[in-house]
């Protein structure tokens, strides 16, 4: 919360703002999401939609298996693999020994031999077990062996801050894998996403991390017929404009995404248009789309729930500021988590992390208003 | 997991019933439950080996059985009908004792090595050994006499600056070239780094040895990686990766593979005592096991991990002691003995594509050269010792007096394969260093599978500027 030394957090503020998350986890966003979503009436769960792309890409291609702790027997740690060792059977779903290092190496060995894992981390705080497999085993090989080692595999789990699970549960680590020449990064942020992006990543013959986030497990979106197809597919790379604005362009990935259009709504009261670009890909990352959105509103605030120093924000403003300068009326705003590891107790999580409320500041200093002005229409 | 709850509930109910029955224990004492380890006895020696082949190749390995076969006996001694000495737990039943014993941390007496020749090249009497016939025999002993004037002629040509790095197998020729003669080129290699030699087996031109340390435009890495980084997805050699152990789980998941598509291969993967110490050594190991899969793991006890001895290593006996730690069945070999590597190797293999099991082979070497040309061994280990190893024990003059013996070699043989391998090597080496680089296209390929579009911009960019300032860039380097 970076706008938190500037203002002083009413009292009244805390108690509302829980029960606020409360409700919004158990009711889905519907209002803000885009209407070109025509004829949806079913609903999905995230946990859904990604078992459901795991399901369909193990039907169809036989190399597809999973490896992780707990994805077997237990039917997945956050339920995601649940029903599959049922129904492919423990040569196709594998339950490991707990050694991040082990499996991943494992699995990268497996694809280089021509098999497509999809290497659950249970959380991506335990990747870093195992970094060196993904960095060095898997990034590198296609361009160490020119061609000849190349790596299919997925690397996925839950990524960035739950609720109240500490510093060690916490990281979000799309800076870190996005930083790797050689790696895919990607972040769903709807059961859509989950599903399209999911698919992408396990047919897609490079080696994706996939990052989700367990908040957003057990939210429902709205979801249509196309998305429920078995060959529906998100393409990498291309970021998604969830809602259109033409005041100022507020990027966001995962759980983010739901908190920007949150930000998008009260600004839309006092007057301001915001445009909620849903990133959906970190590497590579959809240059074009943020600087066409940049050139049309002129104002740009990134948000992020990782960690702000060498962050996903500080890439975009970059990319901003090398192809759209003379576009920018303001500074580039960025929003990310506190510079601090992620503390328990709720009172200070909630300080860590980014709110809603610190995203419409932004905005609002992006368009050069501190006192919100009477409605417009 | 069902079952093992299922198991466990049983435990805590034999255990509530029978704490009784443990606590009025009439102090009759089991005999004394010797460790497994002490149990190493003449069993696994010479009785079940039969003929001239390793037919009955298990009984090799008879510790565990020797064990729990000791361990059933006690228990008819001693059976009341009731289970009170025995606990029911997930993965066998195990006898209570009544006295405290600790197992000691090693064995009395160290596993002892697998060898047929013996230092002067006799078949040792009563070895048992794979057979190997004439031209076998001939072509191992050629590669691995290629294999050394190779290194000797790439290690000067380090020296004189014509490449940059090099890594020898002096003392190891044995290892690399026997071991790769016991497996078929559908068995999978995932290399450490002093293993050239499975290549050169397999039918990897010096040309192409010398065209990958050059990092010329016809190196299969495409200028990518340091010297002897060598790979061949066609002769099923992965490409040499650095950083140390992490292609043993590469290894049990390539064998996964293979297990999956049920072919009739193995992978094999290729480490040092050093590289043992690492984390992912241990998690292959168990993994390995767990999986139940196909894998060959291959140590070769050379003595030093860079200027590290094996006593600053490790404190156990080897390496060879820990695969029963991991389940898994093990072996300790004469790695200077081309004969006795061949044979384990061969046992290996057939024990791991029948039965889908890994197979852990300690090979007892020395490195006879430094570590890599960047360093100079003679700074913390004893000349004489490294002079020893080179002459009395090595493994290329050891096997040279075996194939003699049997009149399938000679001094013009050898001279005259000396001579060509020379020629050959200077030849490769001339042709190397004179072929231009990899373009500059290469720099930019293979970093996905599809040349992305902020790395096409960038080439694009990059050529502009060369065309601006064609001063600035070589002009020997191809665009």
């Amino acid at each position: 919360m970076l706008g938190l030394a500037r203002k002083k957090l009413g009292s009244g503020n805390l108690p509302s703002l829980i029960g606020d998350q409360v409700s919004r986890r158990i009711s889905p966003i519907t209002s803000v999401l885009p209407r070109f979503l025509s004829g949806s009436t079913k609903q999905m769960m995230v946990r859904e939609a990604l078992n459901s792309a795991l399901d369909e890409e193990m039907s169809a291609d036989p190399k597809v298996f999973l490896m992780g702790e707990e994805v077997g027997e237990y039917q997945g740690a956050y339920k995601i693999t649940k029903g599959l060792l049922e129904k492919y059977g423990p040569e196709r779903v594998l339950d490991t020994p707990i050694t991040e290092a082990g499996f991943t190496g494992i699995g990268v060995g497996a694809a280089y031999h021509g098999l497509k894992p999809v290497v659950e981390f249970m959380t991506f705080n335990f990747s870093m077990q195992a970094i060196d497999h993904i960095i060095n085993s898997a990034a590198k090989s296609n361009y160490m062996s020119a061609g000849q080692l190349s790596v299919p595999i997925v690397f996925r789990g839950p990524n960035g801050a739950a609720a109240g699970v500490g510093a060690q549960h916490s990281q979000c680590y799309a800076a870190w894998y996005a930083h790797v020449p050689g790696l895919k990064v990607l972040c769903p942020y709807s059961a859509e996403d989950a599903r399209g992006l999911l698919k992408a990543a396990i047919r897609d013959p490079d080696p994706v991390v996939f990052l989700e986030n367990e908040l957003l497990y057990g939210e429902s979106f709205p979801i249509s017929a196309e998305v429920l197809d078995s060959s529906f597919c998100l393409p990498i790379g291309k970021a998604k404009i969830e809602k259109e604005g033409k005041d100022v362009t507020i990027t966001a990935f995962s759980k983010m995404v739901g908190y920007a259009l949150k930000a998008a709504e009260i600004l839309s009261k006092e007057g301001i248009s915001a445009e909620v670009i849903n990133l959906r890909s970190i590497r590579p990352l959809d240059r074009a789309t943020i600087n066409a959105s940049v050139r049309k509103t002129n104002r740009l605030v990134t948000v992020e729930e990782g960690f702000p120093q060498h962050g996903v924000g500080a890439e975009i403003c970059m990319s901003v500021v090398e192809e759209s300068f003379e576009y920018l009326d303001a500074p580039v705003q960025r929003i990310a988590g506190a510079d601090v590891p992620m503390p328990y107790a709720p009172n200070l999580e909630r300080l860590a992390l980014p709110q809603v409320e610190d995203i419409v500041r932004a905005a609002k200093r992006a368009c050069y208003r501190s006192v919100p002005l009477a409605a417009t229409a | 997991m069902a079952l093992r709850l299922a198991r466990s509930r049983l435990l805590t109910h034999i255990l509530r019933g029978k704490i009784e029955a443990l606590t009025t224990f009439d102090g009759v004492s089991l005999p004394n439950l010797i460790p497994i380890w002490f149990n190493s006895s003449p069993a696994n020696g010479n009785d079940t080996c039969r003929g001239g082949s390793l037919s009955n190749t298990r009984n090799f390995c008879s510790l565990p059985h020797a064990g729990s076969v000791q361990a059933n006996e006690i228990l008819t001694q001693d059976d009341k009908g009731s289970i009170s000495q025995v606990l029911d737990f997930p993965g066998g039943k195990v006898a209570f004792v009544a006295e405290m014993r600790f197992l000691a941390e090693s064995p009395k007496e160290r596993i002892s090595c697998y060898r047929v020749l013996d230092d002067s090249g006799q078949i040792v009497s009563g070895s048992r050994f794979k057979e190997v016939g004439k031209d076998l025999a001939r072509k191992m002993y050629t590669d691995m006499v290629t294999l050394q004037i190779m290194d000797t002629i790439f290690y000067e040509a380090q020296r004189q600056g014509r490449i940059s790095f090099y890594l020898t197998s002096f003392g190891e020729e044995a290892i690399n070239i026997a071991s790769a003669a016991a497996l078929s080129l559908d068995d999978v290699v995932l290399p450490q780094y002093r293993e050239p030699g499975v290549l050169l087996w397999r039918g990897f031109t010096l040309q192409e040895f010398a065209n990958q340390c050059f990092g010329n435009t016809l190196d299969y890495g495409k200028g990518r990686q340091m010297p002897i980084h060598y790979g061949s997805n066609r002769l099923n050699y992965f490409t040499v990766s650095s950083p140390i152990a992490t292609q043993l789980p590469h290894a049990v998941g390539a064998a996964y593979s293979l297990k999956m598509d049920k072919k009739n291969a193995c992978s094999i993967t290729y480490f040092g005592d050093g590289g043992t110490s690492e984390g992912d050594f241990h998690a292959a190991l168990n993994f390995a096991a767990v999986l139940e899969v196909p894998v060959i793991f291959f140590c070769r006890n050379n003595g030093w991990a860079i200027s590290t001895p094996i006593t600053d290593q490790f404190k156990c006996d080897g390496v060879v002691i820990r695969g029963q730690a991991y389940g898994i069945r093990s072996i300790r070999v004469d790695g200077n003995d081309a004969l006795a590597v061949y044979s384990a190797v061969h046992a290996a293999r057939e024990m791991a594509v029948s039965e889908g099991r890994p197979i852990l082979v300690e090979a007892l070497t020395y490195r006879v050269g430094h570590h890599s040309t960047s360093d100079d061994s003679t700074k913390y280990r004893p000349i004489d010792e490294i002079e020893h190893w080179r002459i009395a024990r090595d493994p290329i003059s050891r096997y040279r007096n075996w194939v003699e013996g049997n009149g399938w070699w000679s001094d013009a043989d050898e001279s005259e394969l000396r001579s060509n391998v020379r020629k050959e090597l200077l030849q490769a080496i001339q042709v190397a260093e004179r072929l231009h680089k990899p373009p500059l296209r290469d720099l930019f390929t293979d970093v996905y599978d599809q040349v992305p579009n902020n790395l096409r911009d960038q080439e694009n960019l990059l050529r502009q500027t060369i065309k601006k300032h064609p001063a600035d860039y070589p002009s020997d380097i191809p665009l």
